[in-house]
């Protein structure tokens, strides 16, 4: 992967609004944002109604992914473009989803709708309705997707990123600064996993910093390119950014994102945890 | 300790109402929140961005400001920046943050 197949800019996508065979979709944290205005076209996904089970804590399964596209009209050979707020996090969370059932062509607009706002560039209010498909997804690809047992394997062998804020990561924060802070599980990180927050792969318009500039910073930040990778945030949205950059913008192999990260973690009982600055020991 | 008492207002911005609304559940002895409303040339901007940033000038979240201008952070004791993008332009502010409500003016330009 690279940056030219996983990435379109706001140009592109302005030029491709009606384009055959390509769908826009926007996921959103706040899930009225796409009620305010939305890219022309667009179709919404909420991340939590949507993508996760309601029962269990899981994603939807295989045939309930299939339902929900069809539904929403979008076939196997669509370029699908996700954007979204946050900085697109849960875009490249809906992005690593769709790969996860192995969505061929899938792409992340680069600085999502933060860069398209302060563009200024129009949004729509128009409601949108797409023929319903015969979407058919593939079993889950687990080589993108760490569980928590081979996150507890991987301390001190495997690398381990923590992309929250340095005040989570240190425990002095249990969740980003947006949202209440009581939570019932302990703060803190996983022992040995370094700290290279999300942000830090971002411009402040939420586009992707340059090849260079990324491929410093995890070099930096002392990721070994001989080992497998893990990334895990709070609650998988913002390592998915991170997974999108290593894995799909720089290329690495074996990259996984945690989808069950701190709020999983950080619940579990006997699992050592590591506070303040420092990655700690295995 | 009350709500009252731990608000600490920045200088400059003592208008009662810049404060948005926070949900029921907010326990104010516990949380540390950073609220206020984004301005330009005295009117409030709607969806602004606005980052918290820690003592060391890293990120920790972003909020969209609502219909209204106002942001609203959850964060902790101590020395936080803020910044703001808009089309109307950037501003930055500094808070020295208590428990309870902390409020903020933030102006772009």
């Amino acid at each position: 992967m690279s940056r030219e197949s996983a990435l379109v800019s706001a140009d592109w996508a302005e030029k491709n609004i009606a384009a055959p065979g390509v769908v826009f979709v926007e996921v959103d944290e706040d899930t009225t944002a796409y009620d305010g205005g939305h890219i022309a076209g667009a179709i919404k996904l909420d991340w939590r109604q949507d993508l996760q089970d309601p029962v269990r804590r899981d994603f939807v399964n295989k045939e309930q992914f299939e339902a929900l596209l069809s539904s929403r009209g979008i076939a196997n050979d669509d370029t699908v473009v996700l954007y979204g707020g946050n900085n697109n996090w849960f875009a490249a969370y809906a992005y690593w989803y769709f790969k996860l059932y192995g969505h061929g062509d899938v792409k992340l607009l680069d600085g999502g709708r933060k860069k398209w706002e302060l563009d200024a560039r129009p949004l729509s209010k128009d409601e949108v309705k797409r023929p319903a498909t015969q979407y058919v997804a593939q079993e889950q690809d687990l080589s993108i997707r760490a569980f928590r047992d081979d996150v507890v394997k991987a301390i001190g062998v495997q690398n381990l990123i923590d992309v929250r804020s340095p005040d989570e990561y240190a425990g002095r924060l249990l969740a980003p600064a947006h949202l209440p802070q009581e939570q019932a599980q302990r703060a803190g990180h996983i022992p040995t996993a370094l700290s290279v927050p999300w942000s830090k792969a971002a411009n402040e318009d939420g586009t992707f910093k340059s090849d260079s500039e990324l491929a410093e910073l995890y070099a930096a930040a002392g990721i070994d390119d001989s080992k497998d990778t893990i990334a895990y945030c709070r609650i998988g949205e913002r390592s998915s950014h991170t997974w999108f950059v290593l894995q799909e913008i720089l290329g690495k192999a074996n990259v996984k994102n945690y989808d069950g990260s701190w709020t999983e973690y950080g619940s579990l009982v006997g699992v050592p945890v590591a506070l303040g600055d420092e990655p700690g020991k295995a | 300790m009350t709500a009252q008492t731990a608000s600490t207002v920045a200088a400059g911005c003592a208008a009662p109402d810049q404060a948005a609304p926070l949900p029921l559940s907010v326990d104010l002895e516990k949380e540390t929140v950073i609220t206020g409303v984004v301005q330009s040339g005295g009117d409030p901007v709607a969806g602004a961005y606005v980052r918290l940033l820690d003592r060391t000038g890293e990120f920790t979240a972003e909020v969209v400001t609502s219909p209204a201008g106002q942001f609203r952070f959850f964060a902790a004791p101590g020395t936080w920046q803020l910044r703001a993008l808009s089309r109307f332009g950037n501003g930055d502010a500094t808070v020295t943050a208590d428990r309870g409500v902390n409020e903020v003016s933030l102006a772009v330009a």
